[in-house]
Parts: structure tokens; C-alpha cells; sequence
């Protein structure tokens, strides 16, 4: 299948490994990522006011290319875009919706870029996780060659991806999709109550101790419950969990470090898709002794 | 003001009164001007306004008018007919006159409310409403009311306390009561409870006494472990069908010696009663003081029962008395009742639903119900839980929670926690106690007192809703974050127990009972009373009451006293032997019909019989829907109050004074629900627009395509014909043969180039208010936006067809 | 010291000002705590969510000098959980826009030390100047 993709900026740079283990699992299984072309910031965060329309321009240039793609013949009836990074998909979501249910804004929107085709409201938007569920975990669990037997897992949602109740993607109190992924992948899965607390966000610029209390509360409460890693999906809550883990540190000596993952690349690894694909060296804190403990990496590595 | 003249149509001697309502209407409409208007109708001799008419005064005054100036026939232009009717009813027939030649204009409710912010064009409406009206009344006939016979026998459906207390004011009142209870035991969730607030009465206690004399009542014939399966019927004549399920224990025999529940390997079946927390066998009884105190089998429990042949029965082999039977087979059993009162209780909402607080996946985080049986067991020296000493209350729980769709406040929740709180320090002073509230209702008797007594105990009360429960994975124990608001400090605190205040729903057996005797539900999901302030025991079937948690939450004092008022209320309708029925009944112009038949098969009640080549009528059966007139081809079938030369004057009247460019839509709607919710809508001052005119009919089925014909021909732009939905509806056909009707017209509008969707019809159920606002509203901008029919389109509409159905005169 | 509130004309603008912005309804809100409950950055706020809330419904400007505003993640978690179906976000974003409208960031990028700036993602800055700069 195709399907038209969009990366955001930091996918580009710093979450690079997000991009590559994504790619990497998407053609494992069959699947083209056709990258947007000329897309834009998403304007990450959606903005909240009601008269303001200048910042969901943005997201919505981008939704015009996905119409784009459709028109031009570079994919054929596939409406759907995909994101990774879990502030994308909010901020495009809710842009799309926003636009939906208000003509007069959309118009006022389509007038300012007089210079683009008009958007029309017909592209959804997805997220990866809702793909690969679609695609259907079992049919995942059939290509794995390295079940992560042993391995402990807490999967991380921080807010963009349940919230509000119009974007979320499962259930904003009890979400099970990045569970059933990891239990599709062998590993364990460890349920936190602070899987879904915001991680703080955009405070991390001039509020990094703030942040980094967010962190501990989270992960201490993942590892006192047997976690030895966290799964998430946001570059802004890897930064936050797993780089912040120095300040973490600053506060809390006895802190034991946590690997931070991106969800795929757990799957890549678990699909045995070689190094290039994982990326671990751009993670914080490395995750290559806990897999060499567990026996899923060599030690020569 | 007065205006007086001699009449000119010399039938007819109408008074018109105009109601200020008290301001009600007079804020809005100019009520002199109205006054003005109506006096210059054909017919009418004498109009006048007043401050109140439905008062003593307002009343007498007509009283007085009639004898002086000789009315015939009374117009009065106020509030609802569904608000005051009867009142004016009672005048006329006071004042000498049949009750049956007063209408009422219906400018409060269906004007000057909705359009408050509107006052000319609620004005000009009104004068359209009073020219209509006196339209209407013109045509009336001087009809008598007809009694129907009315026995002594009542259905009470649920035995809880509300049931109970119904049974045995009725039963005392020697009248014949038949109280079905779908449990094996009556009693209902008052079983269940400790202590009762303020007083601290043993729940158990002063409900036994109650529940044994139902018992020895010889007029209550309880019937438990029975299910109301079917209710056909009326007023004077409801029959009931209730099938009895299988105990599959003699009930005659069965002495609840408990030698079986002793015998029996099954011993993992959760009990209801104690809500889950312990078990029972699969033979047992329901409780320790049940009525009857008798065994029953659970068939999905029995080993018997589930696998077949010869297994086990070991119950049957060691019962002294020999009352077991495996072969019982449920009981249909049919009875014909009077009155019926509804009083099928509530159940507690479901507390995994908000899954903040980790109820069903965290250990120490039970119900308030749950509480109550831990706390009666404790009392017994049988403990079945270790609640610790830290316990906190979370109130709230399933009520005033938009996120779950609970808006209301259940009332009792406050007062029970606080029972709660002081009971477990009263038993264990060493404990810390904990109540986490938004506001404290203590609004009952002895109530704010028991509050403050739980204060000077030492129970804590925090004002802060708890946002979340977070369980300590090695103790269990969990920890709730809570904003103390009047300190504005987040408090995060640990608790060995929390106990969730959960809030009261409509019990699930309620929704089956709605759908059977086809009553109406409020807005909040509870059964709906007739009128909130003057009817709050009446439903909006005749005959049919409510009684208890089934109609909205409350505590056990409001419950009694519910119970005993539908009692009253029942009582009532069934003491004087008979009751008087409103004589709308369908009739047959007998020089037009030719017995051609159609009539018979559309009437729901078999009504319709032929008699020497004429169709006939049984006044008896005739429910007054008017679903047969649209089958007669030949325009013979008519009914009464609401005739087909009535409607149609009305329908003029009602379009007279419209301009060529202007634009006006026609809302027939029915009685029992479409005009009833059109006033609720007036009561809530929702606004909509003011180009419609609303027409009370029976039912949708009245209205007949050649009514809808007639109506575009005179110079309606859109018509909107509102009726019942099936379930609720006392006419089982009229929503099919409403909807058959617009499609007829639909299609003859189609052919001659009108915009079918000018003509549309709607199920409404009394609580959609938004659904009736916007379904008039788009109406009118689809009218507004496709013009006003022309003409020329108008005249060819209604050629030839209407002239054969209604004469020359009106085409 | 116990603060004096005088009710003028001015507070009633300035609700509905907070109003039409955020298109809330504040009066609904019945100061129930639900929202500060949940709030992860509450530790580091000076006034509580729901006070900030009360503060608007008084039509109490001196709510713009708080810091609360500021240390909102926009994450809705208050928006998800508030019983009276109030979407809070909506509120911070406006309080914050009327400060940010008036030309006063909050927040300088420039003056961030040199070490966060060469270590912080993209997609930290770009939030950041979203919700912090005019």
C-alpha cells in the first residue's frame, strides 16, 4: 500500500531515528511512505482562541498537498495522511476539524492562500499506531524474528494522542494500543497510572526542573513497577524523559537511568531490521546494555 | 376592554377573552389590541381582556356573561388547553353551557413566550391564532362528556419500598392490588441499606414490618419472580400479562429449613443482595428476611439445571418436604386491572464507567452500596472486609458529570456518606474519615443537623471533586489527588479504603416497562410526570402513575410519600365507579358513504364495522386517533372536536391575512406529544420562528392529504405534521399513516412542480426540544429560501379531488 | 493580607472579553477542583486552574499576572475530565493572548543560555514560540 507521509520538522533532525526506524518497518511490511512534498511546520501547538485562523494556515497547506498528491496522479484515492510525531497529528487533527466545522473559516482560510487550490475537507488524518492496528497486530507478530521475551515495557501516550476526545486514538482514560503492540512483540507490557501525564511540553525551554519532576514522577512510577523501558511516540516527550534525565539526576542521585524508545524502534528491532534502522545512537540514554542484558543484542556489539 | 355588537351570523354568540397570564403574555403581545381584533370577527358579540382569566374572578366573569349576554360559545385566548383546559371546561359547563364549545388560543405557550423577543410579530401572530380559533369554535358542537365504567383492581409494578407503600394504601383502601416484583424477594435496594439517614433506624428494621403485612394483606396478591410481559389496553381496562419464572421450588411446600443449601456443591454463585462481596449456593433463599422467605434455584448455577439427566439433585433427595421441581416451566399468568402505578426503582450507575477512580480494577475501591453490606455484616460480628483506618468518599460519583452524561444531581448521595462516614467512626473512633465534595445538600428534615453532628464526630469534609485514584502497586493502597478548593492546595493523600458515592439511574427494568405501557422518559432518563409541579405522580397515559426512584432520585421519606400519592391519585379515578372520557370519536357522514369498506382495515381497534351498506362506528372501542378518515376515499369519515369543516375553517383562518411575498408554515401537531413538547418548548423559551401557526390535532394520521392539499392552496409555504413515536404513542397506526399521507401529497406536488420537501413530518418524543426548534426553523429557511408558491401553482392544486371530498364551497 | 475586590463595570468586560475569546461559557463553572486535580504542572503554579477560573468569573484582571498561565502545557487533560464539559485550555490560551496581543512575550528565545539552545528539538522551540511569543 501507499500512503501519503509526513514527517514534521524534528523528525528531520533530532528524532531522526524516529524517521529511519519508521521507514525501516514500513517497508518490511509492505508499505511505500510517500513523503509530502513542499510540506510546512504543522504549527505545532493548535491554537485555542476562537477568532484566531492566521496560525491553522499552516496545517492546512498541508493538507492541501495530500490533495495534491491525490490529483496529480502521485497516489491514487488514498485521503489519509500519516503522521509520527504525536504533536502532528494533534495539531493537523484538529486543525481538520476545526476547518470542518466551520465553512466560513475554511473559506476565509482557502481566500488567504489565493495562491494554493482551495482545501475541501476531505483528508484524515492517521497516525502510525492506528495503521499498524489496522493492518492488524497479529499479522506484525507473524514477521517478528527476535521476540522480545522478558523484556518490560511501559508504554507512554503524554497527551497529544488522547486528547482532546475528538482526536484521540483510543480511549483517553485506558488506552490499549501500544500495549497490544508490545505484547505482539513478545515483550511485557507494564501499565503505569502516569502513562498519559503530560510531560510537560514546551516548558521544557525556560522550565526544565519543572520538567524534569514530570519525568521522574513518570518514569520512577514505571520502573517501581518492574518497566525497564519506556515506549512513546513524540519527540518533544523522548526529549523530555529521555534527555532531561541529567536534571533528573541533578535532583534524584540515586535515579536510575531508563531507556526512552520511539514505538518503532522497538518494532524494528523486533523485526530484526539491522542497526541503521534502529538509531539508538541518537537516544539519550543508551538502550544497547539493556538489550545486551537481555540477551537480545551480542555482546561484541 | 369591551366591545359588543350584534351579531351579524346569527348562530353564533362567541365571547372571546384575552388573558394577560399576569404579564406572561401582556409583556409580549398587545392584549387590548387582540381584544380589538377578536371583537370584530364574525360571530363574536362580546371581547374582553383580563389580568386572569383561569382565577375566580376570570372564571365568574364568564359564568356571568354567558347568562347576560347569552353566549353560546367561549373563546379564550391565554395559556396551553393542555394547562388550563380542564378549568375552562369546568366553566362553561358551570355557566350552563356544553364543555365542548370552549377553545383556547394558545398564546402563551405556542406565542408570547417562544417569541419574547419579538413583540409585533408576536402579535400579529396571536391575531392569526384568535382568527383561527374562533374559526374553529364557530363549527363546535354543544357535546356531552361520556363515562366509562371503572373498577377497583390496580397494578403496582415493582415491590420496593415505593411499591410496598403503594400495596398497602391501596390494599387498605380495599382496593384490589396485584404487586409484581421481578426479584424473588420485595424489599428492593432499601434491603440492602444499614442505617438510614437522619435517624439511624436499622434499614432492615422498619422495612420487615412492611414488608410482612404486604404479605397478610388479603388484597395484595404478590406475585414475585415475575416479569410484566405485555400491557394492552386503557383506562378501566388494562390487560396484563406477567409471566412467572421458574424457582423451581414449591413455593406452597418449601418450609427454607436450608437442609438443601447445605447439600448443595455449588457453592461459588455471587450474591446479588450483598452485592457481589460474598456467595451463596446454587439453591438459596434471597435474603435472611425475605417475603416470601422460600428457596429458589439459580438455572445457570445448578448442576442439574445446566448439564441434565441425572446429575446431582441432591437437593431433591434431601428435602424433607419434597418441593423441589426440576421440571418447573415459567407461568404466564393474565389479569385486567384499572390503574396501573409504576414504581420499578433505580439502579446505581455503574462505577467502572469513570475509570479515573479505578473502581473494578483497584482493590480497596468499593461502592457505597458495597459499604452498606460490609458495615451490616460488621454489625453481625461478621466481617467481610478490612476497611482500615483511613477512608475516604468520593461524592459525585455518576452524577453532575456532563462526561458521562449524568447532569443531575442524585440527591442523596450527600446525606449517605455522611450516614456512611458517621457509622464507620462511630464503630471504629480510631479512624479518619475523609467526605471529598463539591456542595453539601442536606436540604431534609433533621438533615443539616445530622451533618453537623458527623462534623462534631470528627469527620473531615474537604470541598474538592477527586480528579484521580492512583493505587500503590505493593500496599494496594490508594492514593487520590484532589485540589482542596477553599485552601487551594492540591492534597494527594493515601487511603487503606475509598468508597465511591455513586449516583441513581433509571433501572434497566424501567427501559422495559417504558417501552411496554408506552410512557415518556425526561430529559435526565428518569420516567417522566405528567405536569412537574401540579402532576408529579401522573404520567401522560390516563391511568397509568409513578411512584418512587423510577421517577427521579430521592430518599426514602419522599418515597413513601410518592407512593402514598399515586395511591391517592389512582384511587381517585376508580372510587366514583366511573370516569368521564372527552367524546372525540370518529362519526360517519352517512349520505356520503357507499360502503365500499376501506374504513375497516385502518383502524387499530377494529371500530369500523359495516351496517347496511354504511360504514358504522363503536364509540366504545374508538380511540379518537382519525387514522380511518384518511382511508375514505369519499371524504364520509369525520370525528368529532375535531371535524374535517373545523380544520379546514382553521386552516383558512389561519392563512387569511398572509401577504403575497410573505411566507407562513402550518404545524400540525399532535395532542399527546408534538403540542405538548411545542409548549415545552414556549415554557423554556427557546425561540423559533415566528412564520408558523401551530394546529392541535389528535394525531399525525388526522391530518389528511386532502386537509395538506387545502393548506398550500390557501397560502401555506410548508407544512410540518408532528405525531408520537410508536412506542409512546396510544396510536399504534398513526405514525405510518402519517408518514403515508406526506408521501401521497409529496408525490401529487412533485407533478405539479412544487418543491416536495415543503411538506414533512417528524416522530417527536417530549423531550426534544432542540429536534422541534430546528425541525420548524429549517422549514421555514427552506420556504424562505424557495419563495413563496406562486399563484397559479397554487389554484391548480386541489381541482376536482376536493371538490368531490368536501363540496363547492371550498375549493 | 486578606485582598479587597471592587466590582465594576470593567470586571464585567473583562469576562466577557475572556469569554468571546475562549468561546466558554465561564459562569458554568462551579469551582469543582476536578480540573486542578489532574493538572501536571500544578507544583509550579502560583494559583490553581480553578482559581484561575474564579479569578475570571470576578472579572479580576490581576489573573493576567499570575504565572499559572504561563506554566499550562496545553495538554486538556483539565479539558477531559471538567464535569461541566468547560474546555479550560481554551481559557489559558486566552488569558496568555491578551497579554501576548499587547506586544508582551513571555518568553525571550534569544536570551535562553547557548547549551539548551543547541540541545533543544525543534519541535520545543517551535511550541514554545507558539504559545509564548506574540
Amino acid at each position: 500500500m501507499k500512503i501519503p507521509y509526513y514527517p514534521g520538522c524534528t523528525l528531520k533532525t533530532n528524532a531522526k531515528n524516529f524517521e529511519t526506524s519508521t521507514l525501516a518497518v514500513a517497508k518490511a511490511l509492505d508499505m511505500e511512505l510517500i513523503e509530502l512534498p513542499r510540506w510546512n511546520c504543522c504549527g505545532t501547538v493548535f491554537s485555542l482562541t476562537e477568532d484566531d485562523l492566521i496560525h491553522h494556515v499552516a496545517p492546512i497547506r498541508n493538507l492541501i498537498r495530500v490533495q495534491e498528491m491525490n490529483k496529480n496522479g502521485t497516489i491514487r484515492d488514498e485521503h489519509r495522511l500519516l503522521t509520527l510525531c504525536s504533536m502532528c497529528y494533534n495539531t493537523l487533527k484538529q486543525a481538520n476539524i476545526r476547518v470542518r466545522e466551520n465553512p466560513a473559516d475554511l473559506k476565509a482560510i482557502n481566500d488567504l492562500m489565493y495562491l494554493e487550490e482551495d482545501y475541501e475537507g476531505q483528508v484524515e488524518i492517521i497516525h502510525f499506531l492506528e495503521l499498524l492496528k489496522e493492518l492488524g497486530f497479529e499479522k506484525l507478530k507473524e514477521k517478528v524474528s527476535n521476540p522480545l521475551d522478558g523484556l518490560k515495557i511501559a508504554p507512554y501516550y503524554g497527551c497529544m494522542l488522547l486528547r482532546p476526545k475528538e482526536v484521540a486514538i483510543d480511549d483517553p482514560e485506558e488506552p490499549t494500543i501500544q500495549g497490544e503492540l508490545v505484547s505482539a512483540l513478545g515483550a511485557e507490557v507494564i501499565e503505569t497510572p502516569y502513562n498519559k501525564v503530560c510531560c510537560g511540553s514546551y516548558q521544557t525551554l525556560d522550565n526544565k526542573y519543572a520538567v524534569s519532576n514530570l519525568a521522574y514522577d513518570i518514569l520512577s512510577h514505571a520502573q517501581e513497577r518492574g518497566a525497564e523501558a519506556i515506549l512513546l511516540s513524540c519527540p518533544l516527550c523522548a526529549f523530555n524523559l529521555d534527555f532531561r534525565q541529567k536534571e533528573i539526576k541533578e535532583r534524584h542521585p540515586h535515579f536510575h537511568e531508563m531507556p526512552v524508545l520511539y514505538f518503532t524502534q522497538l518494532v524494528a528491532f523486533a523485526l530484526g531490521l539491522g542497526d541503521q534502522a534502529y538509531g539508538f545512537d541518537l537516544n539519550y540514554v543508551d538502550p544497547e546494555p539493556l538489550l545486551m542484558d537481555k540477551k537480545f543484542l551480542n555482546e561484541e556489539k | 376592554m369591551m366591545n359588543e355588537k350584534e351579531s351579524s351570523h346569527q348562530d353564533n354568540r362567541i365571547g372571546v377573552y384575552v388573558c394577560h397570564c399576569g404579564g406572561n403574555i401582556s409583556d409580549v403581545v398587545d392584549v387590548k389590541r387582540l381584544a380589538e381584533f377578536a371583537g370584530r370577527q364574525e360571530g363574536v358579540v362580546l371581547s374582553k381582556d383580563n389580568t386572569h382569566m383561569c382565577s375566580d374572578v376570570g372564571q365568574q366573569l364568564i359564568i356571568d356573561d354567558i347568562a347576560e349576554h347569552h353566549l353560546d360559545k367561549v373563546v379564550i385566548a391565554a395559556c396551553s388547553p393542555q394547562f388550563q383546559g380542564e378549568t375552562f371546561m369546568t366553566t362553561l359547563a358551570t355557566g350552563g353551557l356544553s364543555p365542548y364549545v370552549v377553545e383556547m388560543a394558545n398564546v402563551r405557550e405556542q406565542c408570547a413566550w417562544p417569541h419574547f423577543d419579538s413583540p409585533e410579530k408576536a402579535t400579529e401572530k396571536a391575531e392569526q391564532l384568535i382568527r383561527a380559533t374562533i374559526a374553529k369554535v364557530r363549527l363546535s358542537e354543544p357535546l356531552e362528556r361520556k363515562t366509562m365504567p371503572i373498577g377497583k383492581r390496580v397494578l403496582v409494578i415493582g415491590a420496593g419500598i415505593a411499591g410496598i407503600q403503594a400495596a398497602l394504601d391501596l390494599g387498605d383502601s380495599g382496593f384490589e392490588v396485584y404487586l409484581v416484583e421481578k426479584n424473588p424477594s420485595i424489599g428492593g435496594h432499601m434491603a440492602q441499606l444499614s442505617r438510614t439517614f437522619p435517624t439511624e433506624d436499622c434499614s432492615a428494621c422498619i422495612l420487615s414490618p412492611k414488608m410482612a403485612d404486604v404479605r397478610t394483606n388479603p388484597n395484595v396478591h404478590l406475585s414475585t419472580y415475575s416479569e410484566i410481559k405485555a400491557v394492552e389496553g386503557y383506562l378501566g381496562n388494562f390487560k396484563v400479562t406477567v409471566e412467572k419464572k421458574p424457582r423451581y421450588v414449591d413455593i406452597d411446600k418449601c418450609i427454607a429449613c436450608g437442609i438443601c443449601e447445605e447439600k448443595c456443591p455449588v457453592k461459588n454463585v455471587p450474591d446479588q443482595f450483598e452485592e457481589g462481596l460474598t456467595t451463596h449456593t446454587a439453591i438459596y433463599t434471597p435474603f435472611d428476611f425475605a417475603v416470601p422467605n422460600k428457596n429458589l434455584i439459580d438455572p445457570e448455577a445448578c448442576l442439574r439445571l445446566t448439564r441434565g439427566g441425572k446429575v446431582c439433585g441432591l437437593c431433591a433427595k434431601s428435602c424433607p418436604e419434597d418441593a423441589i421441581d426440576f421440571n418447573d416451566q415459567p407461568e404466564k399468568v393474565e389479569f385486567t386491572v384499572d390503574t396501573i402505578i409504576v414504581a420499578t426503582g433505580f439502579d446505581i450507575f455503574d462505577a467502572s464507567e469513570k475509570k479515573v477512580y479505578g473502581y473494578g480494577k483497584f482493590d480497596n475501591v468499593i461502592t457505597a452500596l458495597e459499604m452498606e453490606r460490609v458495615i451490616v455484616h460488621a454489625t453481625e460480628g461478621n466481617p467481610i472486609r478490612d476497611l482500615g483506618k483511613r477512608i475516604g468518599f468520593i461524592q459525585c460519583v455518576g452524577s453532575r458529570d456532563e462526561q458521562v452524561n449524568r447532569e443531575y444531581c442524585s440527591r442523596v448521595c450527600c446525606m449517605y456518606a455522611t450516614k456512611l462516614a458517621s457509622l464507620l467512626k462511630h464503630s471504629g473512633p480510631q479512624r479518619d474519615l475523609y467526605i471529598f465534595y463539591t456542595d453539601l445538600r442536606a436540604f431534609g428534615k433533621g438533615y443539616e443537623e445530622y451533618y453537623k453532628r458527623a462534623q462534631n464526630m470528627g469527620v473531615k469534609f474537604i470541598r474538592g471533586r477527586v480528579a484521580e485514584a492512583i493505587e500503590n502497586s505493593d500496599s494496594k493502597k490508594v492514593t487520590l489527588k484532589v485540589e482542596d478548593t477553599l485552601s487551594r492546595q492540591i492534597i494527594e493523600a493515601e487511603f487503606d479504603t475509598v468508597v465511591l458515592s455513586v449516583g441513581m439511574g433509571l433501572s434497566k427494568s424501567s427501559e422495559k416497562i417504558v417501552e411496554i405501557l408506552r410512557i415518556a422518559r425526561s430529559q435526565d432518563g428518569f420516567l417522566k410526570e405528567a405536569h412537574p409541579k401540579f402532576k408529579p405522580v401522573d404520567t401522560n397515559r390516563e391511568g397509568v402513575f409513578l411512584a418512587g426512584t423510577a421517577q427521579g432520585p430521592k430518599d426514602i421519606p419522599d418515597t413513601v410519600a410518592q407512593a402514598s400519592a399515586a395511591s391517592a391519585r389512582a384511587i381517585r379515578l376508580m372510587n366514583q365507579g366511573e370516569y368521564a372520557i372527552e367524546p372525540i370519536v370518529a362519526f360517519v357522514h352517512k349520505e356520503l358513504c357507499n360502503g365500499c369498506e376501506l374504513c375497516v382495515p385502518a383502524c387499530p381497534q377494529n371500530a369500523i364495522s359495516i351496517s347496511s351498506n354504511k360504514a358504522q362506528v363503536n364509540e366504545a372501542l374508538c380511540l379518537g386517533c382519525g387514522s380511518c378518515i384518511s382511508s375514505c376515499p369519499r371524504g364520509a369519515h369525520d370525528l368529532h372536536l375535531y371535524t374535517n369543516s373545523q380544520l379546514l375553517e382553521q386552516i383558512q383562518a389561519a392563512l387569511e391575512d398572509k401577504k403575497e411575498n410573505e411566507i407562513r408554515i402550518l404545524l400540525f401537531a399532535d395532542d399527546t406529544c408534538t403540542y405538548r413538547l411545542a409548549d415545552s418548548v414556549g415554557t423554556a423559551k427557546m425561540p423559533y420562528t415566528t412564520e408558523s401557526i401551530i394546529i392541535r390535532v389528535p394525531s399525525g394520521s388526522r391530518v389528511t392529504p386532502a386537509l395538506m392539499l387545502h393548506a398550500l392552496k390557501f397560502g401555506a409555504d410548508g407544512i410540518f405534521i408532528g405525531d408520537c413515536e410508536e412506542r409512546s404513542s396510544p396510536f399504534p397506526h398513526s405514525g405510518r399513516v402519517m408518514k403515508e399521507n406526506v408521501e401521497k401529497v409529496k408525490a401529487i406536488l412533485q407533478q405539479e412542480n412544487i418543491e416536495p420537501e415543503r411538506v414533512r413530518s417528524r416522530q417527536f418524543v417530549t423531550v426534544m426540544l432542540g429536534g422541534f426548534v430546528n425541525s420548524i426553523n429549517e422549514l421555514a429557511d427552506f420556504a424562505q429560501a424557495a419563495g413563496s408558491i406562486p399563484q397559479e401553482k397554487r389554484e391548480k392544486l386541489g381541482k376536482n379531488k376536493n371538490k368531490e371530498l368536501f363540496g363547492e364551497k371550498y375549493d | 493580607m486578606t485582598e479587597k475586590v471592587v466590582i465594576s463595570d470593567k470586571n464585567l468586560e473583562f469576562l466577557e472579553k475572556i469569554e468571546r475569546l475562549s468561546g466558554e461559557v465561564i459562569t458554568r463553572c462551579d469551582q469543582c477542583g476536578t480540573c486542578s486535580g489532574g493538572c501536571p504542572m500544578i507544583a509550579e503554579m502560583d494559583i490553581t486552574p480553578s482559581q484561575m477560573m474564579h479569578m475570571v468569573q470576578l472579572g479580576h484582571p490581576a489573573v493576567l499576572d499570575s504565572k499559572a498561565m504561563w506554566l499550562c502545557a496545553s495538554c486538556f487533560m483539565c479539558t477531559v475530565r471538567c464535569p461541566r464539559g468547560l474546555d479550560l485550555s481554551k481559557v489559558a490560551e486566552s488569558l496568555r493572548q491578551m497579554k501576548l496581543r499587547q506586544g508582551i512575550d513571555y518568553i525571550d528565545i534569544g536570551k535562553l543560555p547557548e547549551h539548551e539552545l543547541r540541545n533543544l528539538p525543534q519541535i520545543a522551540l517551535v511550541s514554545g514560540m507558539r504559545k509564548f511569543t506574540g
